[in-house]
C-alpha cells in the first residue's frame, strides 16, 4: 500500500528538525485567557497581542457584545441551514444592509468566511474561456477560487502595472476578463497602485475585483479601503472583505453595484452549500460595521501606532517589508526560518505575540515576523513593544 | 535554422539566468525535477517566456508543461493561435 501521507514527509522532517532545537512550536500557541483586544494570557504569561488583525479593536466593544448576547438569546446558537433555505434570519439581512450603507453600494452578499467569499465569487464569476489576471502575491483564497473555477489563470508580477497591461492586451479577442487585486497585501503590508491598475484594466475591458480585507475600517475617508483612498472605488466591480479583521468576528462578504449581482445567491456554490453564520455573529458584525462608519479618532490613533512602530523598529536596526508604513501591518524580515523561530520565541518570552510567517504563505521564500497593530494599543504599549523587540533582538543576535 | 530551432535557442537563453545549478539543458530536461525550480521560480520564468514571445501561458497550461521540448511546442502553438 502506498502511504498517501508520504507526500508530506519533507514538511514533517523540516518541522521535526526545527522543534528538535527546543524552540516553542510557533504554530501551536494556545491563548488561555483573552483580557482585551490587545492582551491575552499565553503559557500563564500576560502577553501583548501584535498579530491578530484586530485592527479596530472591536472584539470587546460593549455594544458589539451586547448585540451578540441579545441575538443568542432571541435566535439561538445557530441557523443549521443554507442562506437559500432556512439560514437567512433578519440578522443576515441587517448585516447586508449595514455593508451596503458602509460601502454606499447597491448589493451585499455575506458568506460564512472571507475565504469562502473569494472562493465563491472568483470561481463563479469567471467561467470556462474567461481569463482571471491576478497579482502573483495574491492570498491563498484567491488562488483557490481560481483553482476551483474553469477560467484561464494568468498571474503577473507583484504590483507591476506594465506586466498587468501586457497580459491584458494578450487575452484573445472577445474573452471575458477579471482582474483580481488586493488593497493591502497582508505579508509585507504594502498597498497596491490601484488607481493605475484599475485604469489599465478598464481601458482593456476587464472587470475588477479588489480584496480589501486588510484595509476595511481605517484606510480611506470612510474606511472603505485603498480603492477609496486612491479615488477609484466607483470603478471597482466587486469588493471582497471579511468580518474577521477590523469587524472583529468571523464571516466574509462581497459588495457590488452590478445590476445582476443578486443572481449569484443561486449559482455560487460556497454560498449555497454551507450553513449560514450564527445569529450572534451577524448581530455582532452589523453592530461593529455601523460603529466603524464613525470612528475617525480610532483610525487616526491606529495610523500613529503604525508610524511609531515602523520608525522604532527601523531605529533598532530591523529590516522591514516597506520603506514607509503603508498599512497597519509591519513585517520584520528575518534572514531564515531558524532565526525567525528563535526571535519569535524570544518575543513570546518577553510577553509579545507576533505572527511567524514562512513560505509558501510569504513571497520570495521570506521568513517574516508579521506585526499587526490595533487602534486599542496605547502609545505606552507601542513603546513597551519596541522595548521587547530590542531585548529579543539582543538575546538572539538579530540586531 | 528552422522556426522551431529558433524558438528552442530563445528558450535556452531564457532558462540561463534561472539555471542556478548549472544543469546542462537537453530537450527532455524537466523544469521541476531536473532544474529543481520551485513554484515561484517557475512563475518568474513563465513571465519571461510570455514577454519574449508576446503570448499568455496560463497556470492551467503551464501545469501541463514538464520539459523544455514541451515548452517549445506550447510556445509555437500559442504563437500560432494569435
Amino acid at each position: 500500500m502506498t502511504d498517501l501521507f508520504s507526500k508530506f514527509d519533507d514538511l514533517i522532517a523540516m518541522r521535526e528538525g526545527l522543534l528538535s532545537t527546543g524552540v516553542t512550536d510557533p504554530f501551536n500557541l494556545v491563548m488561555e485567557k483573552v483580557e482585551s483586544p490587545t492582551v491575552a494570557i499565553c503559557n500563564g504569561r500576560r502577553t501583548i497581542l501584535l498579530g491578530t488583525y484586530n485592527y479596530m479593536g472591536m472584539t470587546f466593544d460593549p455594544d458589539v457584545i451586547a448585540a451578540g448576547k441579545k441575538a443568542l438569546d432571541e435566535f439561538g446558537s445557530g441557523t443549521t441551514g443554507s442562506r437559500v433555505l432556512n439560514g437567512t434570519y433578519v440578522g443576515h439581512r441587517a448585516v447586508e444592509d449595514a455593508l451596503k450603507d458602509f460601502y454606499a453600494m447597491d448589493h451585499a452578499m455575506v458568506f460564512s468566511t472571507g475565504y469562502q467569499a473569494n472562493l465563491g465569487i472568483i470561481s463563479t464569476v469567471a467561467g470556462k474561456g474567461d481569463y482571471v489576471i491576478l497579482d502573483i502575491d495574491s492570498h491563498a483564497s484567491i488562488y483557490d477560487g481560481c483553482a476551483m473555477g474553469n477560467a484561464e489563470i494568468v498571474p503577473f508580477r507583484h504590483n507591476d502595472i506594465e506586466a498587468l497591461e501586457k497580459r491584458l492586451k494578450r487575452v484573445p479577442e472577445g474573452a471575458g476578463k477579471l482582474v483580481v487585486l488586493e488593497g493591502v497585501y497582508s505579508m509585507l503590508g504594502d498597498i497596491a497602485p490601484l488607481k493605475e491598475m484599475i485604469a489599465v484594466s478598464k481601458a482593456n475591458g476587464a472587470m475588477v475585483l479588489v480584496d480589501e480585507a486588510h484595509s476595511m475600517g481605517f484606510i480611506g475617508e470612510h474606511g472603505r479601503g485603498v480603492a477609496e483612498a486612491q479615488g477609484v472605488i466607483d470603478d471597482v466591480d466587486f469588493i471582497i472583505g471579511t468580518f474577521s479583521k477590523s469587524v472583529g468576528t468571523v464571516g466574509g462578504f462581497c459588495v457590488s453595484n452590478h445590476r445582476k449581482f443578486e443572481i449569484l445567491r443561486l449559482v455560487c456554490r460556497p454560498y449555497v452549500y454551507t450553513a449560514s453564520l450564527p445569529p450572534s455573529v451577524v448581530a455582532t458584525a452589523a453592530t461593529s460595521i455601523r460603529k466603524l462608519l464613525d470612528s475617525k479618532a480610532k483610525r487616526d490613533h491606529l495610523w500613529e501606532n503604525s508610524k511609531r512602530l515602523h520608525a522604532g523598529l527601523r531605529q533598532l536596526g530591523f529590516t522591514l517589508g516597506t520603506d514607509e508604513p503603508q498599512s497597519a501591518i509591519i513585517a520584520v524580515i528575518m534572514p531564515d526560518l531558524e532565526t525567525g523561530a528563535a526571535m519569535w520565541e524570544a518575543l513570546l518570552k518577553e510577553g509579545l505575540y507576533v505572527n511567524l510567517a514562512r513560505p509558501p504563505a510569504t513571497p520570495a521564500g521570506m521568513t517574516l515576523l508579521r506585526c499587526s497593530l490595533c487602534a486599542e494599543h496605547s502609545s505606552e504599549q507601542v513603546e513597551e513593544i519596541l522595548g521587547m523587540f530590542a531585548a529579543a533582538g539582543r538575546a538572539t543576535g538579530c540586531t | 535554422m528552422t522556426d522551431r530551432d529558433t524558438a528552442y535557442s530563445n528558450i535556452l537563453a531564457l532558462i540561463e539566468p534561472f539555471n542556478k545549478k548549472g544543469v546542462e539543458i537537453q530537450p527532455d530536461t524537466r523544469f521541476a525535477q531536473d532544474l529543481e525550480w520551485d513554484s515561484l521560480t517557475v512563475m518568474d520564468f513563465v513571465a519571461s517566456v510570455e514577454d519574449e514571445f508576446d503570448i499568455l501561458i496560463s497556470m492551467n497550461r503551464a501545469a501541463e508543461i514538464e520539459t523544455v521540448d514541451q515548452l517549445v511546442d506550447a510556445v509555437r502553438q500559442l504563437k500560432g493561435e494569435r
